[in-house]
């Protein structure tokens, strides 16, 4: 069997939440921003993360980008671990070139003071070592492949349309032709019909270069276009993840149908999923014995609050965290547990 | 009709020169209807609303048109007649509700400072009238969250205290700019259920600017399309989506992501707005990126009637 290019096993990241008290040797409230995540990305493939905001795709997104240190957990990049190497000392690392990230906003992750070029150049000089005419070389080619024309990157990123500066964060993140690139809401700033263009400029890059995306977004309209397979995030774990076409078609759990039923259509007919109410729970010592998803979730019983439910397989390659998931559309079971 | 806009034109003077942000705007919403919007950005909608409740600012002026808010027209309206008009009459919900907010004042006092400004109400009334919004804009424990700071407050609950604000004096006319950009869905779409429910129960007119068609198609009855400081299409919601008339409104119908259908299935729209600042700008500003342009695009542009309600500004409406 190959070794697929991204594994994670069991990778949780918490946070400290407020002060602990001097006295005592307990540690303080913790949040949970990644729980007992565990992923696999092949090469040339797409996974898309979705879920709401605060259920830690973002600290998910930099953990696998290794700007932040897991708690736990192992993340194995074509067969080498990195969850050891502390994130400080990452941008060092050989692997560094391997690992891209594009932001939501080009316009604000560029620094102002670089002209388009510079940008595209940074990590080439940097990670790449190139200079002169190898970099220059590079640099042309690198804005070519994002259609960038030459005549833009001598401007500033305030001379740029948002669909530029989309162009621009690809074209830099595209430069040192990584294998994995982990794009943030990539195109959640720009006009639908820059979207598609953005978009159409992914795939075709995708196609073209062999990269794997791993691709957040809390549009899910868009996580279906561009990927492959999708997982869905509450409040730290991932609670349903599968092939992103049969996903979106037959959700098996909850929250991933309220999560479907909420986007608007251009239809204009409104799914008939109860919305969630209320807001998710606290992240703060989230009690590992429940579900918490309970609360919101209509199908909510008794046995969520005593017995967390693990991800389960539904079907090859489909997995959902749900007492109930597989049984038909939210349906409960005949015979209720406990 | 509760809001009717005929012939606004907005011209903002910059350094570059004149900026015709609008020419030429006109709809109108009914009471307890929802118009939307629509449009990418630069196209003109939220210079509308700012128009409409005269926070322009210096740089900005109407140059022509009427807006006649239940027969006040709020273009000829002074300053002080403006600040009695907002707030009672007319109210706004903006897109970002941290920034919109007063950061440093209690939330319930905000709600508490429109009830006695707008309402009448005393001190004591328009506190225990604050907490009473906020029950009904569905946030929990509202006796202590009216004590809250907007920073202890998360998004979505901001954005039902703005709506709490705007609507505190029972407004005819509510005008939501992006009011669920920035949020999660499914916060957006209890936020518009609480926008609709309270449109219905007041008998509100609600001008929804967005730039998400989705968001329009199941929020509004009726859908205008804005291009360049033009409304070039204007329909009730299903005969836009269905069968759109204006090539523009097509192009954006094609670039939108739908819950079907592929990366291909998608297109982006050729060119880009034309430089507002033109003094020649030609009588469609759709013409330059037009595929459907033909030799009469270069005169005045007539509205077409449709039927039913559908005007479309165009020569050669599909």
């Amino acid at each position: 069997m190959t070794i697929p290019l991204l594994d994670v096993a069991e990778l949780s990241r918490r946070f400290p939440a407020g002060r602990r008290s001097w006295l005592s040797r307990a540690p303080g409230p913790q949040v949970h921003a990644v729980s007992d995540v565990t992923i696999t990305l092949g090469r040339g493939e797409a996974l898309g993360l979705v879920g709401e905001s605060g259920c830690g795709k973002s600290t998910l997104a930099r953990l696998l980008s290794r700007l932040l240190d897991p708690s736990e957990g192992s993340i194995r990049f074509d067969g080498r671990e990195l969850s050891f190497v502390p994130a400080r000392h990452f941008a060092a690392d050989p692997a560094r070139r391997r690992i891209q990230l594009v932001f939501q906003d080009a316009g604000e992750s560029i620094n102002p003071r670089f002209t388009a070029w510079d940008a595209i150049a940074d990590p080439l000089r940097t990670l790449l070592g190139l200079r002169g005419e190898d970099l220059a070389a590079s640099v042309a080619e690198a804005a070519a492949l994002c259609g960038l024309p030459e005549a833009l990157l001598g401007r500033f990123p305030h001379q740029l349309s948002g669909g530029q500066r989309a162009r621009v964060g690809i074209a830099r993140a595209v430069g040192p032709r990584p294998d994995l690139m982990i794009l943030d809401e990539p195109t959640a700033a720009l006009d639908v019909s820059v979207q598609v263009t953005i978009l159409k400029l992914l795939a075709e890059l995708r196609a073209r270069l062999g990269m794997s995306y791993v691709f957040v977004s809390h549009d899910l309209n868009v996580v279906r276009l561009l990927c492959d397979r999708v997982a869905v995030m509450y409040l730290g774990r991932i609670v349903e993840t599968g092939p992103a076409e049969a996903v979106f078609r037959d959700p098996r759990h909850p929250y991933t149908r309220a999560l479907i039923a909420a986007a608007p259509a251009l239809d204009g007919i409104r799914r008939p999923v109860p919305l969630l109410p209320a807001e998710p729970r606290s992240p703060v010592d989230l009690s590992p014995s429940l579900c918490a998803f309970h609360g919101r979730c209509p199908d909510g019983v008794e046995r969520c609050l005593q017995e967390r439910p693990v991800l389960r397989r539904m079907e090859e390659g489909w997995e959902a965290a749900c007492h109930f998931a597989g049984s038909k559309h939210g349906a409960l079971p005949q015979t209720l547990p406990g | 009709m509760t809001l009717q806009v005929e012939g606004l034109s907005v011209a903002f003077r910059t350094r570059a020169g004149i900026v015709r942000a609008l020419d030429g705007v006109g709809f109108a919403v009914a009471a307890g209807e929802t118009l939307a919007l629509v449009g990418e950005s630069g196209s003109g909608k939220s210079v509308t609303a700012y128009a409409l409740l005269g926070l322009l600012g210096a740089a900005g002026q109407i140059t022509a048109g009427s807006a006649l808010l239940e027969g006040t027209d709020l273009v000829a309206a002074t300053p002080r007649a403006m600040a009695r008009i907002r707030g009672r009459r007319a109210a706004m919900i903006f897109q970002n509700p941290r920034a919109a907010l007063n950061p440093i004042r209690q939330v319930g006092r905000q709600i508490a400072d429109v009830l006695r400004r707008h309402a009448g109400l005393g001190r004591r009334a328009a506190r225990d009238g604050a907490v009473e919004m906020l029950r009904g804009v569905g946030i929990p424990d509202p006796a202590r969250r009216a004590g809250a700071y907007p920073f202890q407050l998360s998004g979505g609950m901001c954005q039902r205290v703005m709506i709490a604000v705007a609507v505190a004096a029972k407004p005819a006319l509510l005008i939501a700019d992006e009011p669920t950009t920035g949020l999660d869905v499914t916060t957006q779409a209890l936020v518009m259920d609480l926008i609709a429910g309270l449109a219905s129960s007041n008998g509100m007119a609600t001008l929804l600017i967005t730039h998400d068609l989705a968001l329009a198609a199941e929020r509004a009855q009726r859908i205008a399309v804005m291009h360049a400081g033009h409304v070039v299409e204007v329909a009730e919601t299903r005969a836009l989506i269905d069968r759109p008339r204006h090539p523009y409104t097509q192009r954006l119908l094609a670039a939108t992501p739908r819950a079907v259908g592929s990366l291909d299935a998608l297109h982006s729209i050729s060119g880009n707005l034309p430089d507002l600042r033109r003094d020649d700008l030609p009588p469609c500003r759709y013409a330059g990126r037009c595929a459907r342009a033909v030799a009469s695009c270069a005169s005045v542009l007539p509205w077409a009637d449709l039927g039913g309600g559908h005007r479309v500004l165009c020569w050669n409406p599909l």
